[in-house]
């Protein structure tokens, strides 16, 4: 791999609401294997930063790159089709369903009964979801059970492992560890650096400035529409952070 | 903002993490999934000594009970069978008892009608297929009304519960309609081996449905739509089409009912199917569905549906007045809710962390 092509990478990237510019002219490139973090206050243009990276908005003007080609995103299934995979707030898992079925739902793999009859096949579901739940540290013993019995950090692994097994080359979290106890937060912290071992690429918003600095390995820090600042991690602490989140 | 009490800049190790889908099954979930079982069992238990002990005689060791139980459950479980499938994906079908009498009717004019140009088998068969068929068409205008026009369930389906009620009624002229073919009343009350046929053509029906909502991508998918329906749609499922197909399933399902019931009783009758609709929710919901949506079987249905089967004839068998036969199916549908309730409750106390 290639690690001076980004990922991804967004150039000179506006999106205008009427007169609102919620983002202007803004750039921001990840690497294989690194873990930006998108920070800024509310309004600051955050989500509409992800919300154009993963399809939903089309930019006003500028480009979005992967892997050094150009690329448009008709809706976020055809994002998701050109390998990035965006990770909401409510996960969007099914929670009467198991882990596989989840992994699967829309795309189910079927066999032949008898030769003729076709079932799902969900012995192969489970299979996936046990090989793509241990590339993420998370190993289950009952692979039937729905998700619902699972913890918020273990369903956030679940979104993140229907993405992973998808073969996401991007992934896009917004606030990943927002409404989770601590505990549950660390594991999403360690989800996302198996991510990172992995070279996928990863976007994530969050508030918390701990996850950031523990997680991450350079943060973009967004104010009122432009890049305010971007910085790698070694070089930076809480306070130059905050202080380029409220323009200090 | 949640405060970390750890350092920032420090490692975050994490313990790989514990299967909590382990959760220990208490009693009393497993007493919920079986719970329509449960029910079952008991009801024979009770007729069964009340049998021995009024005239000696065994409830549970005659074909004879056995037979006039099944042709109780035939009617609503036809109902219920697609009734299941609308309920887990959170909608209700309140049009299908009286789509169930517009198929009896239009099955009986459509066999009397045919009847007099071709041989009275073959009149059947396309008679019941018009039947159903026609019975499709205020599904399809369920489905359409639902998932495109955003009408919830509850409503439009009560808005063609009325429609499918006139429109019966005004076919049948305001009466019964009696029909002349042998054929179509053997169908209605002969057997074979025993076994009546419009029990052979029930299992047969429950056993694709069955089929339909386990093993293929419909039922699974019928099943996410129930739980997050804004999950199943980002995953690429086709929620209109197929909510759309849901209602026409389930009309299908209710015409069949209806042509079945006009072989019974060889006549079409517009208000066939009015008792029905709420046994067949009621089979639907002591089979433990939940009508939030997410979660069912066609196993727990028909478990339901001979519930609602077995209190009926029972009743009906010690001779007690039928009034009393409403008030128990209803005792026994809240029980079955507050059995379910019971349950959510034990679960929920065990998601830790």
């Amino acid at each position: 791999m290639n690690s001076s092509v980004p990922l991804l990478e967004v150039r000179n990237l506006s999106r205008y609401f009427g007169a609102v510019k919620a983002l202007d002219d803004c750039s921001m490139a990840v690497y294989p294997g690194e873990v930006v973090a998108l920070a800024g206050d509310n309004g600051a243009g955050k989500t509409t930063m992800i919300k154009a990276i993963s399809g939903v908005y089309r930019p006003t003007s500028g480009d979005i790159l992967i892997e050094g080609k150009p690329v448009s995103f008709s809706s976020p299934e055809n994002a998701r089709e050109q390998g990035i995979e965006t990770i909401y707030q409510d996960l969007a898992l099914a929670d009467n369903l198991s882990i596989g079925a989840n992994i699967f739902l829309g795309r189910e793999p079927m066999k032949k009964f008898f030769g003729f009859l076709p079932v799902l096949d969900r012995k192969a579901m489970a299979k996936a979801a046990e090989e793509t739940m241990a590339l993420l540290d998370f190993h289950v013993k009952r692979l039937d059970a729905p998700v619902s019995n699972f913890s918020g950090g273990q369903r956030q692994a679940v979104a993140i492992g229907r993405a992973v097994y998808w073969n996401a080359k991007i992934l896009v979290m917004d606030e990943p560890t927002a409404a989770l106890g601590v505990p549950e937060q660390r594991k999403v912290v360690s989800l996302i650096k198996s991510l990172k071992a992995q070279g996928k690429g990863v976007v994530f918003i969050s508030h918390n400035l701990q996850d950031i600095f523990a997680v991450s390995d350079r943060i973009v820090v967004l104010r009122r529409g432009v890049v305010a600042g971007s910085r790698n991690i070694a070089d930076t602490n809480h306070d130059d952070i905050v202080k380029l989140m409220v323009g200090g | 903002m949640v405060e970390d009490v750890t350092h920032p800049h420090r490692q975050v190790h994490v313990a790989p993490q514990a299967d909590h889908a382990d959760v220990r099954k208490t009693l009393v979930q497993q007493i919920a999934q079986m719970r329509a079982w449960l029910f079952l069992a008991a009801l024979l238990i009770f007729f069964e000594i009340w049998a021995r002990a009024d005239f000696g005689g065994s409830f549970v060791g005659s074909s004879f009970n056995w037979r006039s139980v099944a042709i109780f459950a035939v009617a609503p479980l036809l109902l219920a069978v697609g009734q299941t499938f609308v309920i887990i994906s959170g909608g209700i079908d309140l049009s299908a008892g009286f789509v169930m009498g517009l198929a009896a009717v239009v099955a009986a004019h459509a066999i009397n009608l045919l009847g007099v140009h071709m041989p009275l088998p073959l009149a059947m068969v396309l008679g019941i297929v018009i039947a159903v068929a026609a019975a499709g068409v205020p599904g399809a205008i369920n489905g359409l009304l639902i998932s495109r026009l955003k009408v919830p369930p509850f409503i439009g389906t009560l808005g063609m519960f009325g429609v499918a009620r006139g429109a019966a009624f005004l076919l049948a002229g305001g009466t019964t309609v009696p029909v002349k073919n042998s054929t179509f009343a053997e169908l209605g009350n002969g057997q074979i081996f025993g076994v009546p046929y419009l029990v052979l053509v029930t299992v047969v029906l429950v056993l694709i449905m069955h089929y339909l909502l386990s093993q293929t991508r419909f039922g699974q998918h019928n099943y996410a739509i129930g739980a997050n329906a804004q999950a199943a749609r980002r995953a690429g499922i086709n929620i209109k089409s197929h909510l759309t197909r849901l209602y026409v399933l389930s009309a299908l399902c209710a015409g069949l009912g209806g042509a079945l019931y006009a072989a019974r009783f060889t006549a079409g009758a517009a208000q066939a199917g009015e008792p029905l609709l709420l046994d067949s929710v009621a089979a639907v919901v002591i089979g433990g569905a939940s009508l939030f949506g997410g979660s069912g079987t066609i196993i727990g249905t028909i478990a339901g549906a001979l519930v609602i089967a077995v209190i009926q004839y029972g009743l009906v068998f010690m001779n007690v007045e039928p009034f009393w036969q409403f008030i128990a199916v209803g005792v026994v549908i809240i029980i079955s809710v507050l059995i379910d309730q019971l349950q959510r409750r034990f679960s929920g106390a065990k998601q830790d962390e």
